[in-house]
């Protein structure tokens, strides 16, 4: 082999090891840093998994926000106008959050079917409406007046 | 009325384009002066044009003209002026203008300062230029036109959001646009190579420049951004993968990437169509962020109003660019010649790694970014990634990519002897590597890996530079050369080390914030207190305030250590009239190795309130990184060898034939 090539061949095979590794590394971080999303009547239904964080997304009920004196522990309901799941939420919430505004938790499912949310997230625009979240409502819209969801339509 | 004027500038603009676009092309192909010199008029009228309409625009602001849809939604009487100034960028119409504003700027500075460039090539930069015009200000017509009527006319707007008031606001869209914008120069000139089929030394001696230009300004750019959100967003992160941050931060990677294999294009006439595919994909980069931005494709919380019809211009766009771009690069980059021959060991093999694996971080920060929409797509649910994963991604190849910096800055163009460069990188390994230790082992009271590890590769960089700035001077004699280096030749030495240096400072503050910054929140009645990082927090009540278009609540928290006064800070919950949103104002007591950080979350009940405080050890340094890397930019960008190009006429000339024979001779070493 001539000098040129070897030096080709050395980097050739540097960057395909290289592309090699990233691509291990990413897709093996993904495994524990993917996050589902699902809808209060999923998570009743038991679709949500136990053992995984995952992300819960709905409207607030109207008048579910309790304050426990004492200490920064929120509970509130959040609905999809089918099921509601309580959700419960140590520390400060985010400005926009407020009743009948769409949000996002993210947390685990506790045993007793209470989420316990780390991060409480609302949108910084009033109007604004989480995509996963105003699709899923449209859903549930229909499932509420014909009993079948979207999946359902499509089978 | 001005609406109507600033419509019609719109228009004329989108005509200058269309000619900018096509006449100085076809001049080129067809050897007419006349056609090519078309161009720099059009680049006038345009920037002229696009001006106008920017100015109109303010006007309607200013004067609080509500009949126009864009002010109406984005302004209001009682907003200060110089919000009302900034709110003109403040939404999607607005910024889309000042984008195209911007446009026109760089397109004009380019055929003003390269009146030395051979009469086809400004001809064929132009008219690429003007294509990338005419894609936006169609845009702006045709799906978001800034001057639209409203009828009937409110009385009243509906305010600029709360968190875009803000000084840090006010500047940093217009240097992240600044940036971006000026990728199209780096890619203009790409694609008029190889439409011309010229792509040698001297190409890349002209783009270096304004590639170098437009990466200060987006590192301005996301700097200020970084800055904005840790001040204004009130939870203390200044960093959070959101797809609009990643939207900026590619492009920034790509630029990177480009401006060093530039170097290598113009000092050794290598690796001249790998740099030609950089620069297309640092501008494809930065119209797939305007793609990512303005469509909603993406959930981010800079999400403008979302409009499907919006969305699917730019794809269209943004294929027609890319795709056409690329295409031209498979039918002409075979033609390119190679350039000169390295070893193994040498500054452009380093170079080289350095380049490949900050393009291997756009791909995982890109996978990242488009991973719900492909998972969504291949309908296996709706997931996001959680930036737990773009850190760890991080972490992983940023040790690599300095690790290459350091050897890349001590090593020699084309060769350099194996056991030399040993020799000189065994000081700075070995006393870096105990540094690091010092932070890793359990010595520390706070041992930790992760802190470790980002002071070695921060200690590694600096000591490498030293190592390089020595060797430079030791073959000069006496304090009086070097400062004629500093001063004269070796300008863009000293930038690269001043950059390298912020890259550094800022790896140390990312590094010491996340390794031993502290938060919690707490239930603070009046009068209590809370220990954190050594401080002791003391909260003295709320009292009311009112601004000039919100009212708040305002807290005051004393901060003591070991007894002594440091700060007394003032948070405030603010809620603005027009819309009637809370927002937090954080307090902060700033400090070059730590702030202290305060926000108010909301009342408990009897004076009490949940507040957040905040221990954050070097955080400023991150952003003093960030304006060290742009200022070593600007300090290569002064460097001699292009203020000849800019100045004289006559020594510019020789400076391009001299080139010329460079590359020749490049191409003849490579046979």
């Amino acid at each position: 082999m001539t000098p040129t090539r070897k030096k080709r061949l050395y980097l050739v095979v540097m960057i395909v090891v290289g592309i090699g590794a990233a691509t291990v590394l990413a897709m093996n971080a993904f495994d524990e840093n993917l996050m589902f999303f699902y809808s209060p009547s999923e998570v009743v239904a038991g679709k949500a998994p136990r053992d995984h964080v995952f992300r819960v997304g709905g409207m607030v009920s109207n008048g579910s926000i309790k304050r426990e004196s004492g200490s920064l522990t929120v509970n509130f309901d959040l609905t999809d106008n089918v099921d509601t799941v309580t959700v419960e939420y140590t520390g400060i919430l985010p400005d926009l959050f407020r009743e009948g505004q769409g949000t996002v938790s993210k947390g685990r499912l506790r045993d007793d079917g209470v989420f316990v949310a780390d991060e409480v997230l609302a949108k910084h625009d009033e109007n604004y409406m989480p995509p996963e979240v105003g699709e899923m409502l449209k859903s549930a819209n229909i499932k509420a007046t014909t009993g079948k969801s979207m999946g359902d339509y499509q089978q | 009325m001005t609406p109507e004027l600033g419509n019609f500038a719109l228009i004329l603009a989108l005509c200058m384009a269309l000619v900018q676009a096509s006449f100085p092309m076809a001049g080129a192909f067809l050897g007419r002066p006349t056609w090519m010199a078309l161009g720099r008029t059009t680049a006038w009228g345009q920037f002229t044009f696009i001006s106008i309409a920017f100015a109109c625009l303010v006007y309607a602001f200013v004067t609080s003209d509500f009949s126009v849809t864009y002010v109406a939604q984005n302004s209001n009487t009682l907003l200060p002026i110089i919000y009302k100034v900034s709110a003109v960028w403040g939404g999607h119409e607005g910024s889309l203008l000042l984008w195209v504003l911007m446009l026109t700027g760089w397109g004009l500075a380019v055929s003003l300062f390269s009146r030395n460039l051979p009469r086809e090539v400004l001809a064929w930069v132009l008219s690429v230029q003007g294509m990338v015009s005419i894609g936006f200000i169609l845009f702006m017509l045709l799906t978001s036109n800034p001057f639209d009527r409203l009828f009937p006319i409110p009385a009243e707007g509906r305010d600029l959001n709360p968190l875009l008031q803000d000084p840090g606001l006010a500047i940093h869209p217009p240097m992240l646009y600044m940036g971006y914008v000026g990728f199209s120069v780096a890619f203009s000139f790409a694609v008029a190579a190889l439409i011309g089929g010229r792509l040698d030394s001297a190409w890349a001696r002209w783009s270096r420049p304004w590639t170098t230009i437009a990466w200060v300004f987006l590192s301005i750019g996301i700097t200020m951004g970084s800055w904005w959100a840790y001040n204004e967003l009130g939870w203390g992160g200044w960093w959070f993968w959101d797809p609009v941050e990643n939207a900026s931060f590619m492009p920034w990677l790509m630029g990177t990437a480009l401006m060093h294999s530039l170097a290598v294009s113009e000092k050794r006439g290598a690796f001249k169509s790998w740099t030609v595919l950089l620069a297309i994909s640092a501008f494809s980069l930065s119209l797939l962020g305007a793609f990512l931005v303005r469509s909603g494709v993406l959930t981010s919380v800079h999400a403008f109003a979302v409009d499907p019809a919006r969305g699917i211009y730019l794809l269209v766009f943004l294929g027609i660019a890319v795709g056409g771009s690329l295409a031209l690069y498979a039918w002409r980059a075979s033609s390119v010649v190679g350039g000169g021959n390295f070893d193994l060991v040498s500054r452009e093999t380093f170079l080289l790694g350095n380049n490949l694996v900050l393009v291997g971080i756009t791909a995982l920060v890109l996978l990242g970014t488009l991973y719900p929409l492909i998972y969504e797509a291949m309908g296996w649910g709706k997931i996001s990634v959680g930036f737990p994963w773009f850190n760890r991604m991080f972490v992983a190849f940023m040790p690599l990519l300095v690790i290459l910096m350091g050897i890349g800055a001590v090593t020699k163009w084309k060769h350099h002897d194996r056991r030399q460069l040993l020799r000189r990188l065994v000081s700075p390994l070995v006393l870096s590597a105990i540094l690091g230790l010092l932070f890793a082992l359990p010595i520390h009271p706070r041992a930790s890996v992760f802190v470790g590890l980002g002071v070695f590769i921060a200690a590694w960089l600096l000591l490498s530079l030293i190592a390089s700035i020595r060797t430079r001077w030791q073959n000069k004699r006496g304090f009086r050369e070097v400062l004629r280096d500093l001063i004269g030749q070796g300008r863009s030495f000293y930038g690269m080390i001043v950059a390298h240096l912020g890259v550094a400072v800022a790896i140390i503050g990312v590094t010491f914030v996340s390794g031993y910054g502290l938060e919690t929140d707490v239930r603070m009645a009046p009068g209590e207190h809370h220990e954190l990082g050594g401080y002791s927090f003391q909260f003295e009540g709320i009292t009311k305030k009112l601004g000039p278009n919100y009212q708040a609540d305002r807290g005051q928290i004393r901060v003591r250590r070991a007894g002594a006064e440091v700060a007394v800070l003032y948070p405030e919950k603010r809620s603005y009239f027009a819309q009637g949103d809370a927002m937090t104002e954080a307090a902060i007591d700033v400090g070059v190795t730590r702030d202290l950080y305060v926000s108010l979350g909301e009342p408990l009940g009897g004076g009490a309130w949940s507040v957040r405080l905040y221990y954050k050890p070097f955080v400023r340094w991150i952003w003093l990184g960030g304006l060290l890397m742009a200022l070593g930019g600007i300090v290569a960008v002064t460097d001699k060898r292009y203020r000849i190009r800019i100045g004289r006429k006559t020594a510019s000339r020789a400076v391009v034939a001299n080139t010329g024979l460079v590359s020749q001779k490049a191409s003849v070493e490579h046979l």
